[in-house]
C-alpha cells in the first residue's frame, strides 16, 4: 500500500514551498488585500513560468502534463501562503471544465492560454443569495446570446473567459463566454477576503458558445465541482497547517504570568484540537486526491468528504489561531486575519458547507444502496 | 498513490487468507459480527474457552504474535505483515481481546527486560494463549499521574533477596483470568517519584494476591481491583534495575501506541444504517436536514480516522515508522462515539430511554455505546493526557510545570484539603 505522495511529488512540494517563500511573503498578500491590484500579477506570471498553472494540463494543450496529484501538492502550498492569485477560478475550475467537456477547438483555443497565465478563466454559477439549485438558474441563452446576472463570480473582474451555467431551451447547460467581448458588464464587489476578488457580471446579449452536450450541464458542473473541491481542500489543508504553526509559534514565544502561554493546558489543548482537525482533514484530502487521480467512481463521496473536512479544519484552525494570539490576533498588523478571511471565503467558494454535507449524505446513501458497493 | 499490495504483501495476504479460510471458527462468524461496545459476542458459548482455542490453533500454525521472533512463539513477520494478518483475520480478531494486554504490552516489556531464560519460559505460552497476562500499573492514587503510585516493594529481612509487596492496583483489565502480570512498585519513597520505582513480573496465583472485579458504571465488570498483602516475588523476576521502573514502564506504554491499523470504532456505520431505516412521521430520519448535517460531521471523522490509518500502514509498507498522526485515534473515536450515541437515542424521542422488547437491536447497541463510552475517554490515557501528548511531543509545546518533580515522594501532599 502506498497511500502517500511519491518522492518526486514531495520534491515538487519543496520546490513550490521555496518558490512561494520567496515570491509570496505575507507582504505580497497584503499588497493585494489593501491595494488597487486585483491579484498579484508578478506571482501569477511566476507560477506560470514554474509550470504550476499547467501541471495537470496535457502537453498537447500547452501544459506540463504531470497530473492531478502534482496539482494537489501545488494547491496545498498556495493555501499555506494564502496566495492572492486566481488559481481556483482559472485552473481548478475553468481549465477542468474545458478538459472535462471542451471540444478540441475549445481546448486548443483556451487551455494553452490558461496554462501560460496569458488568459484567466472563471466559473459563473450563483445568481445571488441562497443555495444554488438547478431550478434556480435564471440566466438564459437564446440564439447564441446570453442574458442574466451572475454574482458572486470569483475573479470575475479580471477573467477573460467564463464558464457560465445558463438555461437554454428549458434545459440547463454550460456556455463559454469571452468576458472581454460585447454584452458583458462587470463590477467588483466587496468581500470578506479582498485578497481574492469577487465580481458581479451582467450579461446582456453576450455571445455564448455551448460547452459539452446540451442538458448535460448540471452533471458536468457537479463532476468538475467535485474535482475542484479536492484541489481547494488541499488549499484549505495547507492554510489550516500554517494557522496551526502560527498559533504554536506564538504560544512558544509569548510569556504571561511568568511562563510561556503554550505551557497552559487551556492553550495546549486548543492547539492539540487544531492538530486533530488538520490531521483528519489531511487524511480525507488524500482520499480525495486518490479518487481524483485514479478516476475512481468513489470521487463524489471522496470529494464531498475532503471538502467538508477541510472546510471544518481551516475554519477551526484559523479562528483558534486568533484566540491563541489574544488581542494581538485581532490587529490588522498580525497575519492571523489573512487566514481567518481566507478560511471563511473558501468555506463558501464552491457552495456552502451545508450544501456539501447534503451532497455527502446523498452520495453515501447511493453507494450503500448500490449493489456494487464495496 | 494507491491502496495496492506490493507483490510480497499480496503473496503473504494470499497465504494468510487461505489458512484463515480453512481454519477459522466459521460457526462463530455471525455472532462475532455483532460484537461491539460491550465486548466479544459469541452467543451463549464460553468466550474465554473459544478465545484460547483459536489462539492455540493460530500458534500451532505459526500465526500467533506475528511480529515476535520465532524462538519466543512468534513468526518473525514484518510490521506490515502483522497489519495484513489483522485485515484478513477480520471478525475473528475479536477473539484476541483477552490477549491484547499480554501480546501488546507485557510481551514487549519482557522481551526488552527479562532474562533469556525467562523469555524462553514465558513468551511462547503467552503467544499461544495458554497463559493470560495482565498489566498492574494504575492505582487509586495514580492514574494519569502513574508515577504517583504507592504499592510498596520491600526487600525481605530473611536474606533471601525476595521482595515483599503490599498495596493495591485498580483498572486491571482481565486480572480475573490472568495467570501472570507485570507489576510496577515503589521501592524508595525517599527520592523523587519517578526515581523510586521498580518493575517485576509475578505469578497471579502467588499467596496474598486477591482479585476483586469492579462493578462499572455501565453495570459490567471488565476491570478489577487487585490487592497485594505480603506477596513474595523472587528478585530474579525483577525487570530492569532497582529504581529503573519508570524507564521500563515506558517500554510498555510505547507499545500501547503501536497498535496501528486496528481502527477504533466510532459507531458511524451503525448510525448511518439506523438513520436509513428509522421512520419518522416525515419519512426516513435520513431525509431530515438536521440529521444529515450531524451525520456528515460524524462521517468525515470516521473517514479521517480510516485514512489516517491508511497513511500509517503505507509508512509501514515502505519500512518507515508511522508519524505522530496516529495519536489522534482514541481521542477522536471516544468523543465521537459518545456524542453519536446521545444523538442516536435523541432520534427515538422519549422511547430512546427504554431497553427491551420494544426496542430494536440497533437501539440497544447505541445504549450500550452510551454507557460504555465514558470509559473509552479515560482508559489508556485520558482525553486530556492525549492532548498533552499531542501538544508536547508533536507540536513541541512545553511540558506542564511539575511542582512535585524534585520533591521526595514521601513529602508530596496527598490531599487537596490541608
Amino acid at each position: 500500500m502506498n497511500f502517500d505522495f511519491s518522492d518526486e511529488q514531495k520534491q515538487l512540494r519543496e520546490e513550490a514551498r521555496r518558490f512561494l517563500a520567496d515570491r509570496c511573503p505575507s507582504t505580497a498578500v497584503r499588497a493585494v488585500l489593501e491595494g488597487p491590484e486585483p491579484y498579484d500579477k508578478a506571482l501569477w506570471k511566476g507560477l506560470a513560468e514554474m509550470g504550476f498553472l499547467g501541471a495537470a494540463i496535457p502537453e498537447e494543450y500547452g501544459g506540463v502534463g504531470l497530473g492531478h496529484l502534482e496539482l494537489c501538492v501545488i494547491a496545498e502550498e498556495l493555501g499555506r501562503v494564502v496566495a492572492p492569485v486566481p488559481m481556483a477560478s482559472s485552473i481548478y475550475l475553468a481549465a477542468e471544465f474545458l478538459m472535462a467537456a471542451g471540444s478540441d477547438a475549445q481546448k486548443a483555443k483556451w487551455l494553452p492560454k490558461l496554462a501560460s497565465g496569458e488568459a484567466i478563466g472563471t466559473f459563473a454559477l450563483p445568481e445571488g443569495v441562497g443555495k444554488v439549485t438547478e431550478a434556480g438558474i435564471n440566466a438564459s441563452v437564446s440564439g447564441g446570446k446570453l442574458s442574466g446576472t451572475k454574482v458572486p463570480v470569483a475573479d470575475g473582474d479580471v477573467a477573460d473567459l467564463a464558464v457560465v451555467v445558463a438555461r437554454s431551451g428549458g434545459r440547463v447547460g454550460l456556455f463559454l463566454v469571452d468576458l472581454t467581448g460585447p454584452g458583458v458588464r462587470r463590477e467588483v464587489v466587496d468581500s470578506i477576503d479582498p485578497s481574492r476578488s469577487q465580481a458581479r457580471i451582467v450579461f446582456d446579449g453576450a455571445p455564448a458558445e455551448p460547452l459539452g452536450s446540451p442538458g448535460e450541464g448540471w452533471r458536468i458542473a457537479a463532476d468538475v465541482m467535485d474535482r475542484a473541491a479536492v484541489l481547494v481542500a488541499f488549499e484549505q489543508v495547507g492554510g489550516a497547517d500554517r494557522a496551526l504553526e502560527m498559533g504554536r509559534d506564538y504560544a512558544l514565544d509569548r510569556m504571561a504570568f511568568g511562563r510561556q502561554i503554550g505551557s497552559f493546558q487551556a492553550v495546549k489543548h486548543m492547539l492539540a484540537d487544531m492538530y486533530v482537525a488538520a490531521t483528519l482533514a489531511r487524511s480525507n484530502a488524500y482520499y480525495g486526491a486518490w479518487a481524483l487521480s485514479t478516476g475512481s467512481p468513489e470521487l463524489p463521496v471522496a470529494a464531498a468528504t475532503a471538502r467538508v473536512s477541510a472546510t471544518d479544519a481551516f475554519q477551526h484552525c484559523a479562528k483558534n489561531n486568533i484566540q491563541v494570539h489574544g488581542g494581538m490576533g485581532f490587529t490588522w498588523a498580525f497575519d492571523c486575519h489573512l487566514y481567518y478571511r481566507r478560511s471563511n471565503a473558501l468555506a463558501l467558494s464552491l457552495g456552502s458547507k451545508s450544501t456539501w454535507e447534503d451532497l455527502l449524505i446523498d452520495r453515501l446513501r447511493n453507494r450503500n444502496e448500490s449493489p456494487a458497493a464495496a | 498513490m494507491n491502496f495496492d499490495d506490493t507483490p510480497q504483501e499480496a503473496e503473504f495476504r494470499a497465504v494468510a487468507r487461505a489458512w484463515i479460510e480453512a481454519n477459522a471458527p466459521k460457526e462463530l462468524e455471525a455472532d462475532l459480527k455483532k460484537s461491539g461496545f460491550a465486548g466479544v459476542n459469541v452467543g451463549n458459548r464460553d468466550p474465554l474457552q473459544l478465545s484460547k482455542a483459536w489462539q492455540k490453533k493460530k500458534a500451532e500454525a505459526g500465526w500467533a504474535c506475528l511480529h515476535w521472533p520465532q524462538e519466543y512463539g512468534g513468526r518473525g513477520a514484518s510490521p506490515i505483515e502483522r497489519v495484513i494478518w489483522g485485515q484478513e483475520e477480520g471478525v475473528f480478531g475479536a477473539l484476541s481481546g483477552t490477549f491484547i494486554i499480554g501480546h501488546g504490552m507485557c510481551g514487549p516489556t519482557l522481551m526488552a527486560w527479562a532474562s533469556e531464560e525467562h523469555k524462553r519460559q514465558l513468551l511462547p505460552t503467552m503467544a499461544s494463549g495458554e497463559h493470560i497476562w495482565c498489566q498492574l500499573f494504575s492505582e487509586p492514587a495514580g492514574g494519569s499521574d502513574l508515577a504517583g503510585l504507592r504499592t510498596r516493594a520491600e526487600q525481605a529481612s530473611d536474606g533471601s533477596g525476595d521482595w515483599i509487596i503490599n498495596g493495591q492496583k485498580i483498572w486491571t483489565s482481565g486480572a480475573q483470568h490472568s495467570d501472570y502480570g507485570i507489576l510496577i512498585t515503589r521501592t524508595d519513597p525517599n527520592v523523587p517519584k519517578h526515581k523510586g520505582l521498580t518493575m517485576f513480573w509475578l505469578d497471579m496465583k502467588s499467596p496474598g494476591v486477591e482479585v476483586r472485579p469492579i462493578k462499572q458504571a455501565n453495570g459490567q465488570s471488565g476491570f478489577n481491583e487487585v490487592y497485594f498483602t505480603d506477596v513474595r516475588i523472587p528478585d530474579n523476576q525483577r525487570l530492569g534495575a532497582v529504581g529503573q521502573g519508570w524507564t521500563v514502564s515506558l517500554t510498555t506504554l510505547m507499545n500501547e501506541r503501536l497498535s496501528i491499523g486496528s481502527g477504533m470504532p466510532t459507531g458511524f456505520p451503525e448510525l448511518f444504517d439506523y438513520c436509513m431505516s428509522l421512520q419518522t412521521q416525515d419519512g426516513p430520519a435520513i431525509d431530515d436536514a438536521a440529521v444529515r448535517s450531524r451525520l456528515a460531521q460524524y462521517a468525515v471523522k470516521a473517514s479521517g480516522l480510516k485514512y489516517t490509518g491508511m497513511r500509517a500502514i503505507s509508512a509501514l509498507s515502505k519500512g518507515e515508522t508511522p508519524g505522530p498522526e496516529n495519536s489522534i485515534g482514541k481521542l477522536v473515536a471516544g468523543a465521537t462515539m459518545q456524542d453519536l450515541a446521545m444523538f442516536a437515542l435523541d432520534l427515538q424521542g422519549q422511547a430512546g430511554v427504554i431497553n427491551g422488547p420494544d426496542q430494536t437491536e440497533a437501539s440497544s447497541r447505541f445504549q450500550a455505546m452510551l454507557l460504555r463510552s465514558p470509559a473509552t475517554r479515560v482508559e489508556g490515557g485520558t482525553d486530556e493526557i492525549l492532548r498533552n501528548i499531542i501538544a508536547e511531543r508533536v507540536l513541541g509545546l512545553p511540558g506542564d510545570i511539575r511542582v512535585d518533580k524534585d520533591v521526595a515522594f514521601k513529602d508530596i501532599p496527598t490531599s487537596g484539603r490541608a
